[in-house]
């Protein structure tokens, strides 16, 4: 009766992933301590493509186990995976593989192998879907592999420095792949991307991780959404890449000297609308990036929103609204290729005769005073002082250091309506 | 003592000053907290009026208060009272009627509108000011005989303090940029009571941004309690020694 219970509950979940639709006829093998099958390596020797391994709770500490045939994976009440410290848990080479419910706990630690909770090479239609990862040193690691869902999955991990501790989500040379929902905390990166194409990353929250929350490279037209990414140890920082969508994003309270909510650098054709930044020592750190738009996004009480970089051109930044911060724009040099038009500041001190909520004089974001924060940092100490308030005065009448032509024509009187969390 | 101080309390009151002034913080707070939502820019644009406003008020308020009651002083002194009782007096009920005015006048919209951690370090560095200033001013006053000189050296004071000496901070910063400059810069800033009270305050506001290498070094030293001392043991000296100094050239003032 129990087994016929078990065999209806998997059926379920294999008619419901489609991907394993064309092997829903495979048998269903259970792994139980008490049961006859013991070991999970030892079921898989026995499955033929297609099977289900149901896993009962437990704790399986097998070493290596190496999954090369279409099988689905699914645990009752998280049992326990066990790398003992010592080696990677599942290395997967096999299309189809569905593995859920489980918990991975300590997998060993190298600096010359990547060792992974679950690695994937080299497949395709995977689902990694809501396990748990512990103190594991990469939890999932994928490289060439496409056409995969990660969806779900918890990770945690606390390491004290960044050699002792792998990436929570690492992709290697992927297409196709969705990254959903997920929490990630404690990793050297919480989400890394090197070569990945064509994916979507979505509802997912990276927290304290001890580099970035999120570190992509060559990772072209991908979208990532809903994501948040809060108190990383250098924020989220993003390369060489083009076609990036970031929407609807929140990169919160990323704190220290070299910390940043965002750093783009060489970015090209790419979209980031709809964001909040607060918080951060530096909102968004921009170097060497091209056709950007930036529109709907909220930078709030950080220190600097943008720094941008002049080797930055043909950016269009509007529709933001800058409220609270220190700096709200800083530059290092006086060439102006980057658009600023209609955006809230709420250091604007102009005004509205015709009373179309749009400033009739323009207004000039750069304080003369970031520009000498740039130059010398310790100055950064007298910040608002009475000298420093004159100078700033007397620079916005006559911009001496300031770029001149780096304004904003049409700033608006009132900050836009951004209802960026019901979107 | 106690005497003094009341006869020389009810003497400011009667002048009316101290109300004004009590009444004009108050209705500017008020209309601050009213005009921004946000009570962290609120505080900032507090920052200026403790920063500029208070440090002027205390300072030209005492120096004229101490010579309209130069009449009161000198017949004071006619009496067998000691003249360190005296000053002190002086000194205590013009320093408390400021405080006070201070307190009141920020303090109860603070209060209202929600207090906070950077709520009361505004109130602290502001009544230290307000301290320093009234030191300060007492110093000025018994340095001349003559009351347009006095309130020029007190104005001298406050303007020295409030931007000649930042001027001198700025271009030293400049002329030795190439150095590491974090601990000759921080004990430069104790050389003056409002930098100090601006750079406590800026640490609870401007946190994120004082965040390169200068202002992590800042942040440790401040955040740290043995920073939070220091910082406030020098602004007692700073209220303490020109109180001392002026004291010691009242009472051996040839008046």
């Amino acid at each position: 009766m129990k087994s016929g219970h078990q065999c209806m509950k998997a059926l379920k979940i294999i008619f419901l992933s489609c991907f394993v639709a064309i092997t829903a006829y495979g048998s269903t093998i259970t792994v139980s301590k008490q049961g006859k099958i013991k070991s999970i390596k030892q079921a898989i020797s026995q499955a033929k493509p297609g099977d289900t391994l149901y896993i009962t709770s437990g704790t399986y500490k097998e070493g290596n186990i190496i999954i090369e045939k279409s099988l689905t994976l699914i645990g009752e009440n998280f049992p326990v995976l066990d790398g003992d410290h010592k080696v990677e848990i599942f290395t997967i080479h096999a299309h189809y593989v569905t593995i859920s419910g489980l918990k991975f706990i300590n997998t060993g630690i190298a600096s010359i192998n990547d060792l992974a909770a679950i690695k994937v090479l080299d497949s395709k239609w995977l689902r990694i879907t809501n396990n748990r990862f512990v103190n594991t040193f990469f939890a999932i690691h994928f490289s060439n592999s496409s056409h995969s869902w990660i969806v779900g999955n918890q990770l945690q991990s606390d390491a004290k420095a960044e050699h002792q501790i792998g990436n929570g989500i690492h992709l290697w040379k992927c297409d196709h792949i969705t990254v959903d929902n997920n929490i990630v905390k404690g990793h050297r990166d919480g989400i890394y991307f090197e070569f990945v194409t064509n994916s979507l990353i979505t509802g997912n929250y990276s927290k304290g991780n001890m580099r970035y929350g999120l570190h992509f490279m060559f990772s072209h037209n991908n979208e990532y959404r809903n994501n948040t990414f809060v108190e990383n140890g250098a924020g989220v920082a993003v390369m060489y890449t083009t076609g990036v969508k970031m929407i609807n994003n929140t990169f919160e309270h990323n704190w220290g000297s070299s910390a940043y909510g965002l750093l783009l650098k060489d970015i090209r054709d790419s979209f980031v609308s709809g964001n909040r930044f607060l918080q951060n020592s530096v909102g968004i750190l921009m170097e060497g990036s091209s056709r950007i738009q930036f529109d709907n996004n909220t930078f709030s009480e950080n220190g600097y929103a943008i720094k941008l970089q002049a080797s930055c051109d043909d950016n269009n930044f509007k529709r933001n609204n800058f409220s609270s911060n220190t700096f709200d724009l800083a530059t290092n040099g006086s060439l102006v290729l980057n658009s600023v038009n209609g955006n809230y500041w709420d250091k604007y001190e102009g005004y509205d005769l015709n009373k179309d909520s749009v400033g009739d004089i323009p207004h000039h974001p750069v304080s003369m005073y970031s520009m000498v924060v740039e130059q010398m940092p310790a100055a950064v100490l007298l910040w608002r002082s009475f000298l420093v308030l004159l100078m700033d005065k007397a620079e916005k009448a006559i911009p001496v250091m300031t770029p001149q032509n780096l304004k904003d024509e049409s700033p608006a009187m009132k900050p836009y309506d951004l209802n960026t969390k019901s979107q | 003592m106690n005497r003094i101080i009341k006869y020389v309390f009810y003497d400011i009151l009667r002048t009316r000053f101290i109300i004004f002034y009590t009444a004009l913080l108050l209705v500017s707070t008020f209309a601050m907290f009213q005009l921004d939502s946000d009570p962290n820019k609120v505080v900032m644009s507090l920052l200026n009026v403790v920063l500029m406003v208070v440090p002027l008020v205390s300072i030209v308020f005492t120096t004229i208060h101490f010579y309209n009651s130069y009449e009161f002083i000198e017949l004071m002194l006619a009496q067998p009272i000691n003249r360190r009782v005296i000053f002190i007096g002086e000194y205590l009920a013009v320093a408390m009627s400021l405080c006070m005015a201070f307190a009141v006048g920020v303090g109860i919209p603070l209060g209202i509108y929600g207090v906070s951690a950077t709520g009361m370090s505004l109130l602290f560095c502001g009544i230290i000011l307000t301290l320093v200033f009234v030191s300060l001013a007492f110093l000025a006053a018994v340095l001349t005989r003559d009351k347009a000189k006095a309130i020029g050296i007190a104005l001298l004071f406050w303007f020295y303090f409030s931007l000649i000496y930042d001027g001198f901070l700025l271009w030293f910063v400049y002329a030795f940029a190439d150095y590491p400059l974090e601990k000759i810069t921080l004990g430069l800033i104790s050389l003056n009571p409002v930098d100090l009270a601006r750079v406590i305050m800026l640490l609870q506001l401007d946190i994120s941004a004082l965040m390169g290498y200068t202002g992590a070094f800042y942040r440790q030293f401040f955040g740290s309690s043995f920073g939070i001392i220091f910082s406030t043991l020098i602004l007692f000296l700073w209220v303490i020694i020109p109180f001392f100094i002026a004291l010691r050239i009242f009472s051996k003032k040839d008046l």
